[in-house]
C-alpha cells in the first residue's frame, strides 16, 4: 500500500505539472480527443495532453511497455483514474483502439502485429472503426456475408458493412469477413486495414439526433496484406466475442453519458420548482428518486463486480448484466431529464432555447442508440438467460 | 356509443384516403427539409376546408356541418397516422370550440364561417411555464379606456407563427396560481406590440413564443366572461386534450403497424424476429394499450358531443393514457427497428419527436393522472 501512496504522490505532481489549464473548460462535443490522422485539434493544449499522456502510455495504463503501455498493474491503474477524476481531468483520448482492438490484440496477435499496431493506438496516432454489422447481420452477426478471397498474397475484399461509427473519420477498420462460406461461424475471419486502401468508400448516415456518427461502408475489391490476419483463418468469430466482452466492459466503466453532463434533480428543480421544499409534481419527483436508486444501484453493483472478478481471477456473474443495466439507465434519465425539462426539453434548433437545452434534447435521441449498439439489449438479454441462468434455447 | 354512423364511415374512409395520397410522412419530412417558418402546408389545409373538415364542430348557420367531436376525431386519428402537419386542431377544433362555447353572436358571426371555410388559422395561448398549468397565468390585462391591454408572455403555442387569430388566457384580477381572474381574448395576429418568435421544435410544426407589449383590445374581444375565464378555458382544454389524443392515438397505431410490419419482415437468424417471443408479447401488449387507450379517447369525444358531466374526468384520462401509449409505442418502434430506427432517413425518429411534444402539449400524462385524482375527488 506504500507503494501505492507513493504512485498516488508521483501521479499528483505529474498532473500538476503537465495538466494543461486552459483545458479546465468544459469540453464540447467537437473537442472529443477521438486522435488519428484527421483529428483536428480546436485547442493545442488538448493535442499536448495526448502526446504527455501517450508518451507516459498512460492512455492505455495497464497495457505492457514493450507495446506503447503504462505497464501499470491494476491498482496503479485505479489510482490514475482516481487522481484524473480528482483533478476533473478530460480524457486524453477517447479510442476504439483502446477500449475494444488493443485488448484483443495483446490476446491473440502475433508478436510483429502488436508492436505494428498497438503503440500507434496509445500515442492516438491511429483511429479505429468497427466493421461488424451489415444490413443483414445485426443481432445474427455471424450471418455476415463480406467476403475475404484467398489471392495468394493478399485477401481481395468485397462486401458492405453498416452502421459503422465514425468510418469516415477513421484511419484502419477492425473487420469480421467471410472467408469460408460452407460454415457460419467457423467460416469468419477477423483482418485489419486501412481505410485509405482502394476500394474502401464510407459514406455517413444522419441519426435522429441530427449528427452523422455512422456509416455505411462499402468495400470493392480491396486488397488486404495476408499478415493483417489476426489469429487464424476462419478463426474470426472467438475473436469477435471477445471484442464484444471489452467493448460491453468499457461500457460499465465510463456508461454512456451524453448531454450537458446536468444532474436530474437540479433540472426538475429549476424546471418544475419546489412546492413546501419538495419537487413540486409528486408523481416526478417518485420517479426520479426511484432512477436515482436505480442508478446508485449500478453504481454499487459496477464496483461489487469489480472486486469479485479480481478476488474470483474471472469476470462476476454480475458483469453480464452491466451493459443491459447501463443502457436502460441513461435511457431512463434522458427520458426524466427531457420529461423535467418540459417545453424546455422539446427544442431542436434556433432561439428559445439555451445551449445546454438543445444539447440535453439530442442526448436524449441519442441515447435511443444505447439498447441497440455494441449488442441490442434483447440480445443481452438472451445472453443472461441462456449462458448465465442456463435457461434453453427455445431456437 | 361507439359504432359509427355512415356519415362518420364516410368521413373516416376519406380522411385515410386524402392522408394516404396527399400527406404521407414523407410530406412532413419536405416540410421539415424545407425549413418551412409556419410548419404546415397551405395548400392541404386549403384541402381540408373543402373536404368540410374545418366546419366539423361548427354550426350549420356559421357554415358548419356540426358533426361533431367524435367525427372530428375520427379525421384527426387519419392525420395522426402520417404526422400530418395542419393546423385542424389548433382551428377547426380548439378555437372553434372556443368561439362556438363562449362567443357572442357577433363574434361567432366574424370568426366561425372562416374557420370553417379554412380561410384562417387560429391558436390557443395558454401556457407561460415550461409545464402546462392554465392556472398559473400571468400574463396581465389591464383595463385602459373602453378596452384592455395586454402585457406578458406566452409559449409553445401551436401554429401561434400562423395564426391570423389567437385566443389569449390573461389575467385580469387574482394572482398566478388561481383559478379565479382569468379572462379569455380574442387578439388578432398582426395586432400592434405582439411580437412573434418561431420555435422550432423537434416536431418541425408550427409553434411560437409570443410577447405582448401594450397589446390594446377593445372590449368586445373579451370572450365570454371577464374574470371568469377558466372555466371557460378548461372546457375548451378538454376538448383540445381529446382531440389530440385522437391524433396521438392514430399516432400509436402507425407506428405499432408500421413495427409490427418489421417484425414479420426483418430475418435474423432465419427467421422473422416477430417468431421471437420476447418480441411477441412486447408487440401483444403494445395492442393492448392501443386499444385500452383508444376506449378511453372514443369515450370522451362521446362525452363532449353528448354534453355529459363527466367530460372533465374522461378528458384527463384520455390524454393520460394517449401519452403513455404513445410514449411506450415510439420507444419500442425505434428499439425494434434496432439500427435503422436510429437513423434520420427511417420514420421512427419522426414519430418520436412528435411523441413527445404531443405528450407535453395540454398537460403531461403525470400532470392529468394528478388531475384525474383531484376530480375524483382524492
Ligand atoms: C449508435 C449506433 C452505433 C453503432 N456502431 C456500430 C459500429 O461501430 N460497428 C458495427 O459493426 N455496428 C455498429 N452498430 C450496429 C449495431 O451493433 C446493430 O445495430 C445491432 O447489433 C442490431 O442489429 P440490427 O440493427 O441489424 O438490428 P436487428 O438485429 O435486425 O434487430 C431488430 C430488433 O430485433 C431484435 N432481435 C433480434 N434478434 C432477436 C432475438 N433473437 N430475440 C429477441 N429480439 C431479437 C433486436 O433486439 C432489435 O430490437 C451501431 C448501432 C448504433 C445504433
Amino acid at each position: 500500500m506504500a507503494d501505492l501512496e507513493t504512485f498516488r504522490a508521483e501521479v499528483r505532481d505529474w498532473l500538476a505539472a503537465n495538466y494543461p489549464a486552459s483545458l479546465n473548460a468544459p469540453m464540447s462535443e467537437d473537442e472529443a480527443p477521438w486522435g488519428g490522422r484527421k483529428m483536428v485539434w480546436k485547442n493545442p493544449d488538448a493535442k499536448l495532453w495526448l502526446e504527455r499522456m501517450g508518451a507516459r502510455g498512460w492512455t492505455a495504463p495497464t497495457w505492457p511497455k514493450d507495446y506503447g503501455g503504462g505497464g501499470l498493474s491494476a491498482e496503479e491503474a485505479r489510482v490514475l483514474s482516481q487522481e484524473l477524476a480528482r483533478i476533473h481531468a478530460r480524457p486524453a483520448l477517447m479510442s476504439f483502439g483502446i477500449w475494444m482492438l488493443g485488448p484483443v490484440l495483446l490476446e491473440y496477435a502475433t508478436e510483429d502485429q502488436k508492436r505494428r499496431f498497438l503503440p500507434p493506438i496509445v500515442r492516438g496516432e491511429i483511429r479505429w472503426c468497427q466493421g461488424y454489422s451489415e444490413p443483414g447481420a445485426g443481432s445474427d452477426l455471424a450471418s455476415l456475408q463480406t467476403r475475404a478471397e484467398d489471392r495468394g498474397d493478399h485477401f481481395l475484399i468485397n462486401g458492405q458493412k453498416v452502421w459503422t461509427s465514425y468510418a469516415d473519420q477513421a484511419d484502419w477498420i477492425f473487420c469480421l469477413v467471410r472467408t469460408d462460406t460452407t460454415k457460419k461461424h467457423e467460416g469468419i475471419s477477423f483482418v485489419l486495414f486501412d481505410m485509405t486502401s482502394p476500394g474502401v468508400e464510407a459514406r455517413p448516415i444522419k441519426l435522429i439526433s441530427g449528427s452523422s456518427p455512422f456509416c455505411e461502408t462499402f468495400f470493392d475489391n480491396v486488397k488486404v496484406p495476408k499478415d493483417q490476419l489476426v489469429g487464424k483463418l476462419n478463426g474470426g468469430w472467438e475473436i469477435a466475442k471477445r471484442l464484444l466482452q471489452y467493448e460491453r466492459q468499457n461500457i460499465s466503466a465510463g456508461g454512456f453519458g451524453g448531454g450537458a453532463g446536468l444532474e436530474l434533480e437540479e433540472v426538475a428543480k429549476g424546471y418544475v420548482g419546489l412546492r413546501a421544499g419538495k419537487l413540486a409534481d409528486a408523481d416526478l419527483r417518485a420517479r426520479i428518486a426511484a432512477h436515482k436508486m436505480d442508478a446508485k444501484a449500478f453504481a454499487l453493483t459496477v464496483r461489487r463486480a469489480e472486486t469479485e472478478s479480481k478476488a474470483a481471477k474471472g469476470p462476476s456473474p454480475a458483469v453480464s448484466i452491466i451493459k443491459y443495466a447501463a443502457a436502460s439507465l441513461n435511457q431512463a434519465k434522458h427520458e426524466l431529464m427531457l420529461e423535467a425539462m418540459g417545453t424546455k426539453g422539446l427544442g431542436w434548433d434556433g432561439e428559445g432555447f439555451a445551449p445546454e437545452e438543445i444539447r440535453e434534447t439530442r442526448a436524449w435521441l441519442r441515447s435511443k442508440g444505447n439498447s441497440i449498439e455494441g449488442g441490442t439489449s434483447e440480445v443481452n438479454l438472451n445472453v443472461i438467460a441462456k449462458r448465465v441462468l442456463g435457461l434453453l434455447d427455445h431456437q | 356509443m361507439s359504432g359509427l354512423n355512415e356519415e362518420q364511415v364516410m368521413l373516416r374512409d376519406a380522411a385515410k384516403a386524402w392522408v394516404d395520397d396527399k400527406s404521407p410522412v414523407a410530406a412532413l419530412r419536405r416540410l421539415r427539409d424545407q425549413g418551412s417558418q409556419t410548419g404546415f402546408d397551405p395548400a392541404a389545409w386549403r384541402e381540408m376546408g373543402e373536404m368540410g373538415w374545418t366546419g366539423v364542430v361548427i354550426p350549420e348557420a356559421y357554415g358548419g356541418s356540426e358533426f361533431g367531436y367524435r367525427s372530428l376525431g375520427l379525421i384527426l386519428e387519419e392525420t395522426g397516422r402520417t404526422l400530418t402537419a395542419s393546423p385542424l386542431l389548433s382551428t377547426a377544433l380548439i378555437a372553434a370550440s372556443a368561439l362556438n362555447l363562449g362567443g357572442t353572436a357577433a363574434q361567432k358571426e366574424a370568426w366561425l364561417p372562416k374557420i370553417a371555410a379554412a380561410e384562417i388559422v387560429a391558436g390557443l395561448a395558454v401556457d407561460e411555464h415550461p409545464h402546462h398549468d392554465p392556472a398559473r397565468t400571468a400574463l396581465a390585462a389591464t383595463r385602459e379606456g373602453d378596452g384592455f391591454r395586454l402585457d406578458g408572455a406566452k409559449t409553445f403555442v401551436a401554429e401561434g407563427l400562423a395564426a391570423d387569430l389567437l385566443i389569449v388566457a390573461a389575467r385580469t384580477s387574482g394572482e398566478p396560481g388561481e383559478a379565479s381572474g382569468l379572462t379569455l381574448f380574442l387578439v388578432e395576429g398582426a395586432a400592434d406590440g405582439l411580437v412573434r418568435r418561431r420555435l422550432q421544435l423537434i416536431d418541425s410544426r408550427g409553434a411560437a413564443d409570443l410577447a405582448f407589449t401594450g397589446v390594446r383590445v377593445p372590449a368586445e374581444a373579451v370572450l365570454g366572461e371577464v374574470d371568469r375565464g377558466f372555466d371557460l378555458l378548461e372546457t375548451v382544454l378538454d376538448r383540445a386534450r381529446a382531440g389530440l389524443a385522437a391524433e396521438m392515438i392514430g399516432t400509436a397505431t402507425q407506428a405499432f403497424e408500421t413495427t409490427l410490419d418489421y417484425l414479420k419482415n426483418r430475418t435474423q437468424f432465419g427467421q422473422a424476429i416477430g417468431a421471437f417471443q420476447a418480441l411477441q408479447h412486447r408487440a401483444a401488449k403494445m395492442f393492448t394499450e392501443i386499444e385500452m387507450a383508444r376506449s378511453c379517447v372514443y369515450a370522451a369525444l362521446d362525452a363532449i358531443d353528448a354534453n355529459a358531466n363527466d367530460v372533465r374526468a374522461l378528458a384527463s384520462l384520455a390524454k393520460a393514457k394517449a401519452c403513455d401509449t404513445l410514449h411506450l409505442v415510439s420507444n419500442e418502434m425505434v428499439q425494434m427497428h434496432g439500427g435503422i430506427g436510429m437513423t434520420d432517413a427511417h420514420d421512427a425518429g419522426l414519430y418520436l419527436k412528435r411523441a413527445r411534444v404531443a405528450e407535453a402539449l395540454y398537460g403531461s400524462a403525470s400532470w392529468h393522472r394528478d388531475r384525474y385524482a383531484t376530480l375524483l375527488g382524492f
